[in-house]
């Protein structure tokens, strides 16, 4: 019986037409398109973007040139520069990231030991030259001035996880 | 006076003609466009995408951008190929492509050749539709083309031979090989309902001969590359496109006429029979050609070994048993037309 | 009429152009091309002579399948032209005299009268008048009632053939695994899937088919 049954289904192509139905549902169902970029999906907050130097309420920047991020970065895409400044604190001179080597670890968040280099909610930062992804200190200090509200939300959204 | 004579004689049906041609050719390369912003639409909808939407509004302009585009690439030869039948190729499936139409009648008295044998030419321009494809695997000098235009060779002409039959039983039931008779005849009864097993096999060879999903083939992008057009590029690869999609309107036109009652209304009732028969046989048209995209976005790729098993050891006899069945029926009923 | 007659020598010529180029061509895919060429309009000369069933079928079984298995040949082998092209000096004289044997055959078989050009007109032909049915059924009264016998003859011929030239290459290969559609389809979990009851540590009985 079943080896009959069998051959009156494949007759009738009854899988065929069940395929068929299975799609032809899927067009009335309600689409899963984000309409990017008026639409953008949910970011979590430990989100590794952009990377962002940031600075303390009254304005001082707050990397301390430990060069932890430096030593820990596995890409090495981190070269910093420090000597005293005439305030006596320890600061960087120089501060690069090459964003085309960063593989955007995160590491270099995780050894901060003063939360000064962040990577930041931003992931739309395509340039159209090599050039212009090679970050400096202004530039990523500029970074932790545009994104602060973000950075500080999310950084005080992790802290009980730390 | 004789100067009257050469103009009423030759020339006047000479425009009238070129005028009929682009009544029909310019309407089809508009929709050859929107077929595939239509497909993408389709897929995108299955996929639970949205598809096309940013150029124009509901991206209805995305063909367009899309032609423009191809237009303004440039077409490379390759160094080892055959010019000329490199540049052949594309244009033989574009033309292959549009003179099918000739034949197509539209409405009752709406077609542009009434031929006796308007069947037999579509058959025709339908097994012509495989050199574009092998000239263009073999000129393009590379083994990806040429590997592609082996299987599809092999491909249309094993599903040309059940297409072939099933043109038969639709004959035998007509009596005739003009399309408009093979329409007239379904007056009464749509010929998709006692035939169901031969539009099945129709169409499912249409798919294989326009080589389109479970039988792409020899497009195969995971073996193949692009097969046959991997070398084309710009307004030659524009055509092949433009070839292929007049192709697959073409069958689906073809596959109304035949099993879809053409241009008539479903049901012989007032407000139904007050439409065009245009309109009815474009409508129509157009649900065929929504099958060929839905079944394209069902099925994955049927294994060669298989297409092949299929062409030859099923919709062979099948389509041949049919024959014999249908020619049968219609002696022992007496339902033979006259 | 003169567009006709234009017509006429235009697809004359170009038939016969197209016919000497498959033998002249030095490339076999162009060889096959151009009889692909000659077939279209000889194609054009039928539908002149208002035989467009013949034309549609010449079109359909030369080009559409009998020229792309050519095609298809040509396009894989890899021949040594230069090779093939050596010994035809070595042939041309007998050739040469085979083709003047025929043209002198043709030639004295016209010249005695033995065709008489009206004698096609004076037959009782079997063919109704042109007007009055299309060609197609002109065709096909002929074929299954004066010559139905010879047509059927002619198929089984082919059909005959046809399956002789499988028989003579089709061979079974035992190293071969071939794939059993039907049984892969019919088969369901009772028969595909194995549950096994093995108790942790004891030696497995493992039942495969």
């Amino acid at each position: 019986m079943p080896a009959i049954e069998q051959t009156v289904r494949s007759l009738l192509l009854t899988e065929l037409a069940v395929g068929l139905g299975v799609t032809f549902k899927q067009i009335f169902k309600r689409k899963a398109t984000l309409n990017y970029p008026y639409e953008k999906g949910m970011l979590s907050p430990r989100f590794r973007g952009e990377h962002a130097l940031r600075r303390y309420p009254n304005g001082e920047e707050r990397c301390i040139a430990c060069k932890l991020c430096e030593a820990i970065c596995p890409a090495q895409a981190i070269t910093i520069e420090a000597e005293p400044r005439e305030d006596g604190s320890r600061r960087t001179t120089r501060y690069d990231i090459d964003m085309v080597k960063c593989i955007y670890c995160g590491f270099c968040q995780e050894a901060c030991p003063v939360d000064a280099i962040v990577e930041g909610p931003n992931f739309e930062f395509a340039a159209e030259t090599r050039e212009e992804l090679l970050y400096n200190k202004e530039k990523l200090l500029d970074n932790g001035d545009r994104w602060e509200r973000e950075i500080a939300a999310n950084l005080s959204a992790e802290a009980p996880y730390r | 006076m004789a100067e009257a004579g050469v103009w009423s004689t030759y020339f006047y049906p000479l425009f009238l003609t070129i005028g009929y041609i682009l009544a029909i050719v310019v309407p089809l390369m508009l929709v050859l466009a929107f077929i595939t912003y239509f497909e993408r639409k389709v897929w995108a909808a299955i996929q639970l995408r949205k598809g096309p939407n940013v150029v124009g509004p509901f991206g209805l302009l995305q063909p367009v951008a899309d032609g423009i585009k191809c237009l303004f690439k440039e077409t490379i030869v390759p160094a080892g190929a055959n010019r000329m039948l490199f540049v052949l190729a594309p244009m033989v499936t574009f033309s292959l492509g549009l003179i099918g139409w000739a034949v197509i009648p539209f409405d009752e008295h709406l077609v542009l050749a009434d031929l006796n044998v308007g069947l037999l030419y579509l058959f025709a321009v339908s097994s012509l539709g495989v050199y574009g494809i092998i000239i263009a695997g073999w000129a393009s000098n590379s083994k990806y083309a040429f590997l592609g235009a082996l299987r599809s060779a092999a491909q249309m002409v094993s599903y040309e031979v059940s297409i072939g039959f099933v043109l038969v039983t639709v004959l035998l039931c007509v009596g005739s090989l003009n399309l408009n008779a093979i329409v007239e005849a379904q007056r009464g009864l749509w010929f998709f309902i006692p035939l169901f097993p031969m539009f099945v096999i129709y169409f499912v060879s249409a798919l294989a001969e326009t080589n389109r999903t479970p039988f792409d083939l020899p497009e195969a992008e995971g073996e193949l590359v692009a097969g046959y057009q991997v070398e084309y590029s710009s307004m030659t690869w524009l055509l092949f496109m433009m070839g292929e999609y007049a192709n697959i309107v073409l069958l689906s036109g073809l596959s109304v006429i035949l099993f879809l009652g053409g241009w008539l209304p479903p049901f012989h009732v007032e407000p139904l029979m007050a439409v065009p028969g245009v309109v009815w046989f474009l409508l129509k048209t157009a649900v065929v050609v929504f099958f060929f995209t839905w079944t394209r976005a069902t099925l994955p790729r049927y294994r060669y070994d298989q297409l092949m098993r299929l062409g030859w050891k099923v919709f062979l006899p099948a389509s041949l048993a049919m024959v014999v069945i249908v020619a049968g029926a219609l002696h022992a009923f007496d339902w033979l037309p006259r | 009429m003169i567009i006709q007659t234009i017509m006429f020598y235009v697809l004359a010529v170009v038939t016969v152009g197209a016919g000497v180029m498959v033998i002249a061509s030095r490339n076999p895919v162009h060889s096959v091309l151009f009889l692909i060429l000659a077939f279209f309009n000889s194609a054009g000369l039928f539908v002149m002579m208002g035989a467009e069933f013949l034309a549609m079928i010449l079109i359909i079984v030369y080009v559409g399948a009998v020229a792309v298995l050519f095609l298809f040949v040509v396009m894989m082998l890899n021949i040594n032209f230069a090779e093939l092209r050596a010994g035809f000096l070595q042939y041309l004289p007998i050739g040469g005299v085979i083709g003047i044997i025929l043209l002198a055959e043709l030639v004295l078989v016209f010249a005695s009268g033995a065709i008489d050009i009206e004698v096609p007109t004076n037959v009782a032909s079997p063919t109704p008048p042109a007007d009055a049915v299309t060609n197609t059924q002109a065709l096909g009264d002929v074929l299954y009632t004066r010559y139905a016998y010879l047509f059927q003859g002619a198929g089984f011929i082919l059909l005959i053939a046809m399956v002789g030239a499988i028989v003579l290459t089709h061979r079974r290969r035992a190293d071969v695994r071939r794939q059993r559609i039907a049984d892969q389809v019919a088969r369901d979990p009772k028969t595909a899937v194995q549950v096994t009851d093995i108790e942790p540590g004891a030696e497995g009985t493992w039942k495969s088919d």
